[in-house]
């Protein structure tokens, strides 16, 4: 096992090494460079950007500037952003918290409403449920997440009043959880929606492929009530490819709470993203992607220690 | 049978996969799917390869034909030895050898019609004019006893032994010297076995072609072979003309498996020769003769030495330590 | 054997269901300068937040610069659909191409390729659109483009996986026998066999293509205006949402029915072309 966690850790450094490598040539591929948005300010001539650029290192060429860069980013100097000089790893922290707290809420509902609906699905082949199910999920996939927000606000909140419509808590009442609650609820609902639908699918696919096998057929021969059948047997088999499914949905999960967070204006790393999209600010772009990257790579990594944990024929590859 | 000169001769050939450990990729053993092998086929002659599934005369027949990179040993096609060369200098040869394969169902590709299965050697080759090919497809087809209009079709509309005159064809297209029929007639119903062996006698008369035609059935080899060589475990134990083997088989393996096959020439030996055991794992071969477990007159020396062949007469050669010259 | 495919595709409703959208949505596209009653970028200030059904020659009413909504979702159908197709073809041509390589040829090139595969899926999808979007002027072709080239790495391990099994298929080994070129081995021998997963992948990636341009011209760095799309028609509709709301709803289905027809349209060919396909990709 501890083989196979190291041999694991090995091969996500390559991963973690190409990713750098695109987020620097990303950031080097502006338009005007790391400083474009220097160009900017007016007051600001030719000459002082010769010196930002001398003082930061820019001069240098581009692979001692990568080198540089990502040994800073190593022990944990991320940079600073343009706009009041702060660490930018301290503003990316700052915002986590917040992106974590929808991105897991969501996450919960989704995987719980999605293993339901999908094993309801699959043991249930054909019939009405499964059949709604199933389309429902291909629907539910249709809508532009963003969308179906700006609906869920004007149903929920402007219409009925029943829930705010935005922000993270009201006006003073931060940290109290009942005010957290009431913002977290169409957010959550509006993130968990792609994802359940998604969920469901493959649970469905997941469950439907196991209970076909003749280890399934043999226990049903041998008397075993449905339940037991489904928990002991099938469940442990399925739920590999579907924690496979986590760690390969996370990405997608970081999309969904950008886009989440911009309708609801709720501050966490999405809002922070888009925002210094509008200003340009590269050095905390550059440490966003590199930190839903990271995110992404341990989380698969986990993800495949978990699936090892659970089966032992894994730990060979 | 007319013999000419030698077209095809392999001498020492060696095909081993190597079993690598699943951390770093390290060599930790071989399968040894073709252990040294030699043989040759003349001009117009047909030799059959025959041995049990997994004694590695399809690898052979991959291996003499580069869709497998031996691991030593030479092949020599008209004297030049081909087994290093790459893929310029193989070119000129492939247009001599060409290949029959075992299932009509996935030798020819499902999404292209008969029609450009046919011209793609032509094409590939560049030979004839894009005005021209369908004739030469329509030739092609002719020679193999279907109609034209089967080039417009597509091989699922046809059945196996059609299919299969369909790969003979390609197989023709280059007018090569030698032909590999890799167990061309296994996946085919008796009735139809009959019919495409009857085909490619025909064809052989007509092209003056040679032929290496592997497989795991002595009674059909027995219609159309010249020359039979035996193989077990990536060795040939037995090499003779069609009668010697037939009815002076010398190897205690050809003698069993002949005695399984029924009558497949009149007045052939018939000794009913029981096989015991299983076939042994190729990454891990038996010491010394790679048949001493199975071999029911297995002698001390048999498990310590691998026997060298010995030639009976200018044409019979065997493996075995009962057979001292 | 089209037949028997097309045979397999009638029996799913919805698969069907999605062609009929898809061919809809597609005239509508194609024939929006006939069908749209008035110029789209017509400002008359004066008719502005008119509500549907209010003006008979403005059947579905006007947005905040007293545009005609429904001439302009037809345009913006327009815009977005072409966005779709052009980012679908780039997503096919590359994530098939680099399929076929990292399958056939296999060995360096397959590893290097499916790192670079795996590296790139490691950013979520819309933060590395929206990072080149930013850097890039926003042309139609620059979006498409950019849409396409971040979203072909799924379309790379389906093909590639099909090519793993199909190169050790016969055919394969005869048309090396024949001295076949690896060229003429990976597009004229594989690629036709892979077909079927190209073209489901090929219908599924215009759906999320017209989604993602839905994404990135709302926030502003896809289609600008005055040109319309669905996504920057609901740009502004965020804060005309409790006394407008239809300028947010209407584009809003416009999209979902769109991708919803590619989807079904998408899933009902994966199952008519190749039962054997039916996990997700």
């Amino acid at each position: 096992m501890i083989g196979f966690i190291l041999r694991r850790i090995l091969q996500a450094i390559p991963l973690v090494i190409g990713v750098s490598l695109i987020a620097f040539a990303l950031m080097h591929l502006a338009p005007g460079g790391p400083l474009a948005v220097y160009t900017l300010n007016p007051t600001i001539q030719a000459q002082d950007i010769e010196r930002i650029k001398i003082i930061l290192g820019l001069d240098q060429p581009l692979h001692i500037q990568y080198f540089r860069w990502a040994t800073g980013m190593l022990s944990g100097h991320w940079g600073f952003s343009f706009f009041g000089g702060r660490p930018v790893l301290d503003i990316i922290l700052e915002r986590f918290p917040a992106t974590l707290i929808l991105m897991g809420s969501a996450l919960s509902v989704a995987i719980i409403l999605g293993l339901g609906v999908g094993i309801l699905g699959a043991v249930k082949r054909y019939s009405i449920f499964d059949t709604l199910a199933t389309s429902g999920a291909l629907v539910a996939l249709s809508f532009p997440t963003f969308w179906f927000g700006l609906m869920a606000i004007y149903l929920f909140a402007i219409n009925l009043r029943w829930l705010p419509s935005g922000g993270m808590y009201e006006f003073g009442e931060e940290g109290n959880i009942f005010s957290l609650l009431r913002h977290l609820v169409l957010p959550t609902m509006v993130l968990a929606l792609v994802i359940t639908a998604t969920w469901s699918r493959y649970t469905r696919s997941a469950f439907l492929e196991v209970m076909n096998q003749d280890f399934m057929r043999t226990a049903r021969a041998k008397g075993e009530p449905q339940s037991a059948r489904l928990f002991r047997h099938a469940f442990p088999n399925a739920a590999k490819p579907l924690i496979a499914l986590l760690g390969v949905e996370l990405p997608f999960l970081f999309s969904g709470a950008l886009v989440t967070e911009t309708i609801f204006g709720w501050p966490g790393m999405g809002r922070l993203f888009v925002d210094s999209l509008n200003m340009k600010e590269y050095p905390i772009l550059m440490g966003l992607m590199m930190f839903t990257a990271l995110f992404v790579i341990v989380g698969n990594l986990i993800a495949d220690i978990a699936i090892a944990a659970m089966d032992p024929r894994v730990r060979l590859a | 049978m007319p013999m000419g000169e030698t077209l095809l001769s392999v001498e020492g050939l060696r095909v081993h996969f190597p079993i690598r450990s699943a951390m770093l990729r390290r060599q930790i053993g071989a399968v040894r799917a073709v252990d040294g092998v030699d043989l040759t086929v003349a001009r117009g002659e047909t030799l059959a390869l025959v041995g049990e599934s997994g004694c590695g005369k399809t690898t052979t027949g991959k291996a003499i034909l580069r869709l497998v990179d031996s691991t030593s040993g030479a092949i020599r096609l008209g004297g030049e030895d081909i087994a290093r060369h790459d893929a310029k200098r193989l070119a000129p040869f492939r247009r001599r050898m060409q290949i029959i394969f075992q299932d009509p169902h996935a030798s020819l590709n499902p999404r292209l019609s008969v029609g450009a299965i046919l011209t793609a050697p032509y094409e590939i080759h560049d030979i004839g004019t894009p005005s021209d090919r369908p004739d030469r497809v329509a030739a092609l087809l002719a020679t193999v006893g279907l109609p034209g209009e089967a080039a417009r079709r597509y091989p699922h509309e046809f059945s196996g032994g059609q299919r299969q005159r369909i790969g003979i064809a390609r197989a023709l297209a280059l007018s090569p010297e030698l032909i590999i029929g890799d167990e061309p007639v296994s996946a085919l119903d008796v009735s139809i076995q009959a019919q495409i062996i009857n085909l490619l006698a025909k064809l052989r008369a007509e092209f003056g072609l040679s032929f290496l035609f592997i497989s795991h059935n002595l009674a059909v080899v027995a219609h159309i072979a010249d020359r039979v060589a035996v193989m077990y475990l990536g060795r040939v134990v037995e090499t003779g003309t069609r009668e010697e083997i037939f009815f002076d088989p010398k190897h205690p393996y050809t003698q069993a498996l002949l005695s399984a096959v029924p009558e497949p020439i009149p007045g052939g030996r018939r000794q009913r020769q029981m096989l015991t055991g299983d076939v042994p794992n190729p990454a891990k071969p038996p010491s010394g003769c790679g048949f001493h477990p199975r071999c029911p007159m297995a002698m001390d020396v048999c498990r310590k030495l691998a026997p060298e062949t010995r030639s009976l007469s200018p044409t019979h050669s065997t493996a075995c330590h009962l057979v001292t010259v | 054997m089209t037949n028997r495919v097309w045979q397999r595709f009638r029996t799913h409703k919805l698969a069907l269901a999605g062609l009929v959208t898809v061919t809809i949505l597609l005239l509508m596209a194609i024939l929006a300068p006939i069908l749209a009653p008035r110029d789209p970028t017509l400002i008359e200030t004066q008719l502005r937040f008119l509500a549907p059904f209010a003006n008979a020659s403005l059947p579905l009413g006007t947005d905040e610069l007293g545009r005609d909504t429904l001439s302009r979702l037809l345009h913006g159908g327009r815009v977005s659909l072409t966005v779709g197709l052009v980012a679908m073809i780039t997503t096919v041509l590359t994530g098939a191409l680099v399929g076929i390589a990292a399958g056939y040829l296999g060995g360096i090139a397959d590893t290097l390729l499916m790192r670079f595969v795996d590296t790139m899926l490691c950013f979520p999808q819309v933060f590395l659109l929206l990072v080149v979007a930013a850097f890039v002027p926003p042309t139609l072709l620059s979006i498409s483009l950019i849409i396409g080239l971040t979203s072909w790495m799924e379309v790379s391990r389906i093909v590639r996986a099909e090519i793993l099994q199909l190169k050790e298929q016969d055919f394969i080994a005869a048309a090396r026998a024949l001295g076949a070129s690896r060229r003429r081995i990976m597009f004229r021998e594989l690629l036709p066999n892979a077909a079927a997963p190209i073209l489901v992948a090929a219908t599924l990636k215009v759906a999320s293509a017209v989604l993602m341009e839905s994404y990135i011209s709302y926030l502003g760095y896809g289609v600008q205006p005055p040109l319309a799309s669905w996504g920057n028609m609901l740009t502004n509709a965020q804060g005309y949402l409790d006394t407008v709301p239809w300028l947010a709803i209407l584009p809003g289905i416009a999209i979902t029915l769109t991708v919803m027809g590619f989807n079904f349209l998408g899933d009902g060919l994966r199952d008519a072309l190749d039962p054997r396909l039916r996990m997700d990709p």
